[in-house]
């Protein structure tokens, strides 16, 4: 192995080169210089690009929002703005507002998640057995994750729409019902947002899902059928504990992004109408800084809903991972 | 043995479980159906409250004034052009890092790994809003630079961890090989690795370029100026002014989303597999 390293090196060894005629030349040179590095040296080479768009897009802006959050920066302090210490977090947790944006909000995720993955998870067991035409279903239950969020979030606001939107046309005709005002009212605003974004949401923990039961063996269903096992018995002592370890951290991202999610919210309710009734934290926020102009508030809040996000995934992936261990 | 009683309980429940997937399949399809329908609507009856698909005296009228009539075609050109850059870049940063969290080891590499998963718990707002101050002082306002760098830093993170859990299930020994047939390292990552990474590569790519064609609440501030304006921004500004310009709202929605509909469910396969191997490797 050694004697053969070595041949290859002496094979490899560097051409002596009397000036650059072409640019392939160059090329070569350059990559022979590389082979001179040491690996963790080539490796820093191969990720600076990335660290150098990272650095400036995200980490400096990090650590600038941690600064403003600081500040009294407004519109009106937009050039002399000074650094006023925690008001700005004291102003956050003294509105009444931040309380039932933040009820709200915890509400939105957990409604959300609840149905995407149980109809998520449902539709993959469903889609899992030999039905007629699996292959055009699954293609079209995917679409809602295909389709642009801001499309499907301005059609599903038409929709809404209480004189002509598609719903309440089809309420009045094959229901009889009085037609809904959903985006006129506090309660149904937000739950025309949440229609919305559970159909938009299923597919991607339906897939997910899909994928985890194509990796269950059939042989643990056919040993529980031979145990004379129910279907609602397999489905509980084989397919949950199989599936549980491909769907934690899909619900976990899943958790983050609805938590996250500022653009179902903001078109759905167009910047939460009825008189901001329909916030979650991030519209919120995103109307404090952008229409508001209370930049230092802002910027405030948002490290408030980052601190909640990050002691969440840290408990959760603490917690699901000991439960791993134990199985 | 099943009885026979058995045996038709299951073929009910086959059949009830059929109903209720194909119902979810209308739910899904219907809005599409209504954008369809409402584009085709002659532009005296786009208030329509009739339920037809096709609406009676159908007609292409809307599409004919989106492209005539409109900036249409313009905002069409400035997000391709911002969601083309931000992929190239997006593909080529990604690409080379996931390669180096995937085979070297150096210093600080769990860190940043951990860093780039943490940066997706921050609220859009987090960085938009110190972004979108720099933006204004360095006078990147209503360009194409401002909000081209802003996308391609939101994609970068999942596209990062995507590429390494891809190289992750490449082989050392293939790059082993051609190091000892006497290719350089460079030689070994570009010609050996990243063509059998084609998957994940395009899968980046399109990832990539959807952050960047749909994105709404980012451009809406950056970019403020109509001629400037992406396609998303355009379809905002026809929705708001509903009774008028439905139909263009709807026909331009159909055109949006038609090519990047087309390209994941073409893609979906490979994304599937990505996005598993990414969370069982994560």
């Amino acid at each position: 192995m050694k004697a053969q390293r070595a041949k290859n090196k002496a094979r490899r060894a560097r051409p002596v080169v009397t000036g650059f005629s072409s640019r392939a030349q160059i090329m070569r040179e350059i990559h022979y210089r590389a082979d001179e590095l040491s690996p963790a040296a080539f490796a820093y080479i191969l990720v600076l690009p990335a660290a150098i768009v990272m650095f400036g897009v995200v980490i400096y802006p990090f650590f600038y929002n941690a600064v403003l959050s600081f500040s009294n920066m407004s519109l009106r302090h937009f050039k002399d703005w000074h650094i006023v210490g925690l008001r700005q977090y004291e102003q956050v947790f003294k509105e009444k507002i931040f309380y039932s944006v933040f009820f709200k909000t915890l509400i939105w995720t957990f409604v959300n998640i609840l149905f995407h993955v149980t109809v998520g998870v449902a539709l993959a067991i469903i889609l899992n057995r030999k039905i007629f035409g699996k292959a055009l279903i699954r293609t079209l239950l995917i679409l809602p994750w295909a389709i642009p969020q801001v499309i499907a979030a301005l059609t599903w606001r038409s929709m809404f729409n209480y004189e002509y939107g598609a719903i309440n046309l089809f309420i009045a005709h094959f229901f009889h019902m009085t037609p809904i005002e959903w985006l006129g009212k506090p309660f149904e605003a937000f739950s025309a947002c949440v229609i919305t974004n559970i159909w938009l949401g299923f597919p991607f923990m339906m897939t997910i899902a899909l994928g985890g039961l194509q990796s269950i063996p059939q042989e643990l269903y056919e040993a529980a059928d031979i145990d004379g096992a129910s279907g609602w018995q397999k489905f509980w002592t084989v397919t949950v504990p199989l599936l549980r370890p491909v769907m934690i951290p899909a619900i976990t991202l899943g958790i983050i992004w609805t938590f996250n999610n500022v653009n179902i919210i903001w078109l759905v309710s167009n910047g939460g109408e009825p008189s901001d009734q329909t916030h979650i934290l991030v519209s919120y926020v995103y109307k404090a800084a952008f229409n508001l102009y209370r930049y230092g508030y802002a910027a405030a809040l948002s490290m408030v809903i980052f601190a909640m996000l990050l002691i969440f995934s840290l408990f959760f992936l603490k917690r699901t991972r000991a439960s791993e261990a134990a199985y | 043995m099943r009885s026979k009683v058995e045996n038709k309980k299951s073929k009910i429940i086959n059949l009830l479980l059929y109903f209720i997937v194909l119902g979810f399949t209308l739910a899904v399809l219907y809005p599409i159906v209504n954008v369809f329908s409402i584009s085709l609507r002659p532009s005296d009856r786009l208030l329509s409250t009739s339920l037809k698909i096709i609406p009676t005296d159908a007609s292409f009228h809307a599409y004919d004034v989106l492209f005539t009539q409109t900036p249409f075609v313009r905002w069409f050109f400035n997000s391709v052009i911002i969601a083309v850059v931000v992929t190239l870049t997006g593909v080529t940063l990604a690409s080379t890092a996931g390669y180096a969290f995937s085979r070297f080891e150096f210093y600080g590499k769990k860190s940043a790994m951990v860093g780039l998963l943490v940066t997706q718990m921050f609220p859009p707002t987090m960085l938009l809003l110190p972004m979108y101050i720099m933006l204004l002082k360095l006078h990147l306002i209503n360009s194409y630079l401002g909000i081209i760098i802003i996308y391609t830093s939101t994609a970068l993170p999942f596209c990062v961890w995507q590429m390494k859990g891809y190289y992750d299930t490449i082989p050392f020994s293939l790059e082993e090989a051609a190091r000892i047939d006497g290719s350089t390292r460079w030689g070994a990552f570009t010609k050996v690795v990243l063509p059998l990474a084609a998957p994940a590569l395009v899968i980046t790519a399109l990832f990539s370029f959807m952050t960047a064609w749909a994105e709404y609440v980012v451009a809406a501030q950056v970019l403020q100026d109509t001629s400037l304006f992406t396609l998303p921004l355009g379809l905002k500004q026809f929705e708001s002014s509903m009774s008028t310009e439905w139909g263009l709202y709807a026909a331009g929605s159909l055109i949006i989303s038609i090519p990047v509909v087309v390209l994941f469910l073409f893609l979906s396969r490979w994304l599937i597999s990505g996005l598993t191997l990414g969370s069982v490797k994560g």
